[in-house]
């Protein structure tokens, strides 16, 4: 799922010597009685993409400001390359932030806008416009530098803005939903785009975003978060697969939750009786939970198969019901099936024409299962 | 614009420009009048305007009136920014209501109530500290208080139009505050700069009351010359006068527009 993981090879996070590049301690910040950001631990590391994900208004504009120095933190501690960030006003930090509005200068052309960063830095005149020209060539712009912004597209625009946010290489880049005012198509492509170019500069960056997909596509490391507090951080297929959370769950991607009590604990799989399921649901792992435990069961939708024959597979988890609704998305068609509980269940089907072997409507009547291994245990 | 009533439509706009600007046509035409009489055509002439060049009174009226009106509007401009950047860009600091309130009163306070308290103020001043004598001073110091409020009104409302992330911009790409507000905030509110400069300009020096209060016996502005004169029988020369400032005032503001506009372009 993920087009890079940052640029990294191997992955700093895992290695317990590795120093944070960025490490942001207990930082909360409240306007007010409203608390936009509350007790946020996070450590990030040199050269990574990494991704604050939530819903609007969770803090992430917050946080990233923060970083940049235009908000200071009503408490906790932020380090950027081992340096205390607390004294230290926004122009002297060596991070540059892309503003969610662009704050492209009216008054100056795309590459008076470039330039501007290398002459606050007294750089000579020759050196900013070879860099200015290969900023500009970077982002496929060269050809706009005389424009004013506003003879711009929302796309030019977005490249000025990522341009002139990069053309200082510092060590910190910051994202504030870079994409989010881009169409679709063009918002696909320019992703790859931003992957690439963190790639080939080698730089550390930070985005916001609120769109789940972006996150996975671009991220080295997600962090969810949610209302002003860290759900959980970690690798796209990480968070996708094994959510810490039913927030999580439910905001990364569709699940289907089965709510139960632990029966069994052995070493290699943990049986939950659920009369949403209206059966025993067997998970693969074990040792996490104690016997007797509420839990929640998780299940993707595209990790359930249709069994045509009704007959499941020996060792899997299955269950009956009754087609519903049918959601065709053109690649997949969501399913909707209610099982004898009530509880509804989704689950997805790559639209094959051709081999359609088994085509399913309303009211159909269907068993499915999955493995074990798909299943993922919730505390709640 | 459908075209359904356009003869309507545009008899509406003849008789609404006619209401606004036939006395003022009349007066530039009855300049060139020969007659003494200011209403009775008397033939083509330009002598008023040489008489006009004879009268000292009027003249140095005239530039009383000029230099007041251009250093009122200099402080207004200078004192009504600051206000602007308090108002819009210091957030919710303790007494900003009043302070609000204060700045722009002078916008609704009657000139009479203006005029009167400053004059009492400059009394009192005089008696206990021994100046500002009465005259050019004292005007410009009493201009400068309502022409601030203007001022601030309109580049407070430019300012207010500004994206703050301009600045925090500016300030992550390295510039200091102080570079911020020289190459980023004054570039683009200098248009509401100019115009508060000009409004600030014109009021001061279209002002009776207020001057008629503050100023001493040396002091007499143009519109105090005029209208002491003008109780006397209105001269052709009033109406030169006013001719010449009519098109120098169209000038500057001709030249201010086509300044600013080629500046955005
Ligand atoms: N300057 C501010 N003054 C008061 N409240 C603010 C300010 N900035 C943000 N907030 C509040 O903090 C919360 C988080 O905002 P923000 O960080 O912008 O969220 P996000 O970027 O995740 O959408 C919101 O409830 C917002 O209303
Ligand atoms: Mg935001």
């Amino acid at each position: 799922m993920a087009v890079g993981s940052g640029g990294l090879q191997d992955k700093p996070w895992t290695d317990p010597k590795a120093q944070p590049f960025i490490r942001i301690e207990g930082v909360s910040k409240h306007f007010g009685d409203v608390a936009a950001v509350n007790g946020v631990d996070l450590n990030i590391y040199r050269g990574e993409f990494f991704a604050l994900l939530g819903a609007s208004g969770c803090g992430k504009t917050t946080l990233l400001r923060m970083l940049a120095g235009f908000e200071t933190p009503s408490a906790g501690k932020i380090f950027i390359d081992g340096v205390d960030m607390a004294d230290i006003p926004p122009y002297r930090r060596p991070v540059n932030m892309m503003f969610q509005s662009y704050a492209l200068f009216p008054h100056m052309t795309v590459g008076q806008n470039v330039a501007f960063g290398l002459q606050q830095d007294g750089v000579g005149k020759a050196e900013i416009a070879e860099r200015v020209a290969e900023m500009l060539d970077l982002v496929q712009i060269r050809a706009l530098a005389k424009r004013k912004p506003d003879q711009l597209s929302g796309g030019q625009r977005q490249r000025v803005a990522l341009a002139r946010a990069l053309v200082k290489r510092p060590k910190l880049v910051l994202l504030d939903e870079p994409l989010g005012a881009l169409d679709r198509k063009l918002r696909e492509q320019t992703q790859f785009e931003l992957v690439n170019i963190q790639e080939k500069l080698g730089m550390t960056f930070v985005i916001v975003t609120h769109d789940q997909e972006e996150a996975m596509t671009m991220a080295s490391r997600v962090c969810v978060m949610n209302a002003g507090m860290v759900e959980q951080v970690g690798a796209p297929a990480e968070v996708y697969e094994y959510p810490n959370s039913r927030f999580v769950a439910d905001f990364i991607g569709t699940a289907n939750l089965f709510d139960g009590v632990v029966t069994e604990v052995s070493s290699d799989q943990t049986r939950v009786a659920s009369p949403d399921l209206g059966g025993d649901i067997v998970i693969g792992g074990g040792g996490a939970v104690a016997k007797g435990a509420t839990v929640r069961v998780m299940v993707r939708p595209e990790k359930i198969q249709v069994m045509p024959d009704g007959s499941p597979d020996p060792g899997f988890n299955s269950a009956e019901g009754i087609v519903r609704e049918i959601a065709y998305l053109g690649d997949v068609s969501v399913y909707h099936v209610e099982l004898m509980s009530g509880k509804r269940v989704q689950f997805t089907r790559a639209n094959l024409l051709h081999t359609a072997d088994a085509p399913l409507t309303w009211d159909d009547r269907v068993r499915f299962q999955w493995h074990p291994a798909n299943g993922i245990l919730l505390v709640i | 614009m459908n075209g359904r009533l356009p003869w309507f439509a545009i008899s509406m706009l003849v008789l609404g420009y006619l209401f606004l600007y036939s006395p003022i046509l009349s007066l530039i035409f009855y300049s060139f009048n020969e007659s003494r009489l200011v209403t009775v055509w008397g033939g083509f002439s330009t002598k008023w305007y040489g008489a006009l060049m004879q009268n000292d009174a009027l003249l140095s009226g005239a530039w009383l009136s000029v230099q007041i009106a251009f250093l009122t509007a200099c402080v207004a401009v200078v004192l009504g920014t600051l206000a602007a950047f308090a108002l819009i860009r210091f957030g919710n600091f303790r007494g900003r209501t009043l302070f609000a309130g204060m700045v722009t009163a002078p916008l609704v306070m009657p000139e009479v109530i203006t005029g009167l308290s400053l004059l009492l103020l400059f009394v009192a001043m005089e008696a206990v500290l021994g100046g500002p004598g009465r005259g050019m001073m004292t005007i410009v110091i009493a201009h400068a208080t309502f022409a601030t409020a203007y001022v601030t009104v309109v580049v407070q409302s430019r300012l207010g139009q500004l994206d703050m992330s301009l600045e925090e911009a500016a300030m992550d790409l390295g510039a200091r505050p102080f570079k911020v507000v020289r190459v980023i905030i004054l570039p683009l509110i200098w248009p509401a700069m100019l115009a508060g400069w000009l409004l600030a300009f014109t009021l001061s020096f279209d002002d009776l009351v207020i001057a008629t209060f503050t100023s001493g016996p040396g002091a007499k502005t143009l519109p105090m010359e005029v209208f002491s004169s003008v109780r006397m029988g209105v001269s052709p020369q009033i109406n030169a006068l006013a001719t010449i400032f009519i098109v120098v005032v169209t000038t500057m503001v001709v030249i201010a527009n086509q300044v600013a506009f080629r500046r955005r372009a």
